[in-house]
C-alpha cells in the first residue's frame, strides 16, 4: 500500500510533465510573437508587445493563474450566453493550467527572445532582404538559427522555472504530482509513518530529476549550437 | 465588472490587512534569508570541498524543487512530525513550527537565501584577484579582507541581480495564501472571491497592488544603485 501512495504520485508526474511542455510550446510561440511585435515598427504592436511583458511579470503566477482559471470560467460561460448559448461549460482544468503557464512563461520568452534576436547584427537581415529574401524566410532562415545558441541561458532558466511552477496547477484542484503527495500524506497517516513528509519529499525528488535532467540535455544542446563560436579567452 | 464591490470599507480593509501580512513576511525573509546568505556565500567559494560541497548541496535542491512543495514539507511534513510535536509546547526553536506564520517564513528565507548565495558567491569568484593579492601585499588578515575588500565589493555587484531576486521573492509570498492561517494580499482576493465570486474584481485588484509594489521595489533598488554602484557609472567629463 506504501507502494500504491507512490505509484500514485509517480502517475502524477506523468501529468505534471505533460503540462509542463505544453505549457512550453504555447510559450515558446508567445515569446516569439511577443519578441517580434516588440521589434517591429507598429507603434500598437510595440506597445501591446510592451503591456503584455511588462504586467505579466509583475503579477504574481498564483494570482493570474487563479483570475484565469476562475475569471476564464465566469468569462467563457457569459460569453457563450450573449450568443443565446445557454448552458453552463466548465473548462477543463487541465487545458486551464496548461495555457495559464504558458501565458505567464511567454512574457519571459518575450524578453529572452527579444534580447537574442537584438543581439544579431542587422546587417545580416538587410542583406538577406536586399537578396530579394521574404521577411517571414529572413526570420527562418537566418535570425532563428542564430538566436538559439543566444537565447538558450535565458530559455533554460524560463524553463527550470517553469517546470517548477507546475505545481502551482495542484491549487486548481488538478491531480499533479503535488497535489497526489499532499492526498497520500493525508491519507496516509497514522498507517506510514511520518506519511506528509515523506510523500512530499518523494514529488521533491522526482522535480530533483526534472530538473538535473532539464539542465544536462540543455547543456549539450547549448555545445551544440556553440560549435564553432570562438570564444574570448580573458 | 462590479468595482464598487471593492471600493467598500470593508474589502478596503481587508486588502489593507494582505497588504501588511506580505510586507510583513517579504520583510522577514530579506532580513533572515539575506543574513544567512552571507556566510553561506562565503563557504561556498571555500577552497575546501567538505565546507563548499553542503552548501553546494542546500543550494542545488533548493533550487531545483518547487517552492510549494518546499512549503509543504515544513508545514505538513516537518511541522506535524511527532518529534516536533512532542517538542513544541516547550523547547525553544521547535516552538516555532507551531506558528504558520514561522513556517511560511522559514520556507520562504531558506528559499530566497539558496538563490541569493549563488549570486553572492558568483560575485565575490569574479573579484579581481588583484585587489586581493594587493591586500595581502598590505598584510591583511584574511578575515580583513573578506571583510574590507571582498564582501563590501560583492555585495555592490550582487545589487542588480538581488532587485531581481527580491521581486520573486514578493511573488513568491503569493503562495503563503495555501498555508492556513497566513493572510496575504492573495489571501484577501480569494476571500473577497469566495465571498462574492467576483473572480476578475477580486484578483484584477490584487494583481493591481502587486504591480504597484513591483515597481515601488524596483524604483527602491535604482536609487540603491545610483548610491552604491555609482562608481560603475560611465563618468562624465
Amino acid at each position: 500500500m506504501y507502494d500504491g501512495y507512490l505509484l500514485s504520485i509517480l502517475h502524477g508526474a506523468l501529468l505534471s510533465i505533460q503540462v509542463a511542455l505544453g505549457a512550453l510550446v504555447v510559450a515558446i510561440v508567445l515569446g516569439l510573437a511577443g519578441a517580434t511585435a516588440k521589434l517591429s515598427s507598429h507603434k500598437p504592436l510595440i506597445w501591446l508587445g510592451g503591456i503584455y511583458s511588462t504586467i505579466i511579470r509583475g503579477i504574481p503566477d498564483l494570482v493570474l493563474m487563479l483570475l484565469i482559471f476562475y475569471g476564464g470560467q465566469i468569462g467563457l460561460n457569459v460569453l457563450l450566453e450573449s450568443f443565446g448559448y445557454t448552458d453552463y461549460v466548465e473548462i477543463n482544468p487541465f487545458a486551464a493550467g496548461l495555457i495559464t503557464i504558458g501565458f505567464i512563461y511567454g512574457a519571459y520568452m518575450t524578453e529572452t527572445f527579444r534580447g537574442a534576436i537584438l543581439a544579431i547584427p542587422r546587417g545580416q537581415a538587410e542583406a538577406g532582404l536586399a537578396y530579394g529574401m521574404s521577411k517571414p524566410r529572413v526570420f527562418f532562415t537566418i535570425v532563428l538559427p542564430q538566436m538559439v545558441r543566444l537565447a538558450l541561458p535565458g530559455f533554460t532558466n524560463n524553463w527550470l522555472v517553469l517546470i517548477k511552477s507546475t505545481a502551482l496547477v495542484s491549487i486548481l484542484g488538478l491531480p499533479d504530482m503535488t497535489y497526489l503527495a499532499k492526498q497520500a500524506g493525508a491519507a496516509a497517516r497514522g498507517q506510514v509513518p511520518n506519511a506528509p513528509l515523506l510523500f512530499m519529499a518523494f514529488a521533491a525528488l522526482i522535480y530533483l530529476v526534472f530538473t538535473t535532467v532539464s539542465l544536462i540535455v540543455l547543456r549539450q544542446l547549448e555545445k551544440r549550437y556553440t560549435l564553432g563560436v570562438k570564444r574570448s579567452a580573458v | 465588472m462590479q468595482f464598487d464591490v471593492i471600493f467598500t470599507p470593508e474589502a478596503l480593509t481587508l486588502y489593507w490587512d494582505g497588504l501588511l501580512g506580505t510586507l510583513e513576511l517579504l520583510i522577514a525573509c530579506i532580513v533572515v534569508g539575506g543574513t544567512l546568505s552571507i556566510p553561506l556565500a562565503i563557504m561556498r567559494v571555500s577552497q575546501s570541498a567538505w565546507v563548499r560541497g553542503p552548501v553546494w548541496l542546500f543550494t542545488y535542491i533548493v533550487r531545483g524543487t518547487p517552492l510549494l512543495i518546499q512549503v509543504y514539507i515544513i508545514y505538513y511534513g516537518i511541522a506535524q512530525l511527532d518529534w516536533i510535536q512532542a517538542r513544541w509546547d516547550t523547547t525553544w526553536p521547535w516552538i516555532g513550527f507551531k506558528d504558520a506564520f514561522f513556517c511560511a517564513v522559514l520556507a520562504f528565507s531558506l528559499n530566497t537565501c539558496a538563490y541569493t548565495v549563488e549570486l553572492l558567491a558568483g560575485a565575490i569568484r569574479d573579484t579581481n584577484p588583484g585587489e586581493v593579492e594587493a591586500a595581502q601585499a598590505m598584510g591583511l588578515s584574511r578575515l580583513q579582507i573578506l571583510r574590507r575588500i571582498v564582501l563590501p565589493s560583492a555585495m555592490r555587484r550582487t545589487l542588480p541581480a538581488y532587485s531581481n531576486e527580491v521581486i520573486m521573492m514578493l511573488h513568491s509570498t503569493s503562495l503563503a495564501s495555501t498555508v492556513p492561517a497566513v493572510f496575504d494580499i492573495t489571501g484577501a482576493a480569494r476571500s473577497i472571491y469566495s465571498d462574492f465570486y467576483l473572480p476578475f474584481e477580486a484578483f484584477i485588484t490584487a494583481g493591481v497592488i502587486y504591480l504597484a509594489l513591483t515597481f515601488t521595489l524596483v524604483g527602491f533598488f535604482k536609487l540603491a544603485e545610483n548610491h552604491w554602484l555609482a562608481y560603475l557609472r560611465p563618468q562624465k567629463h
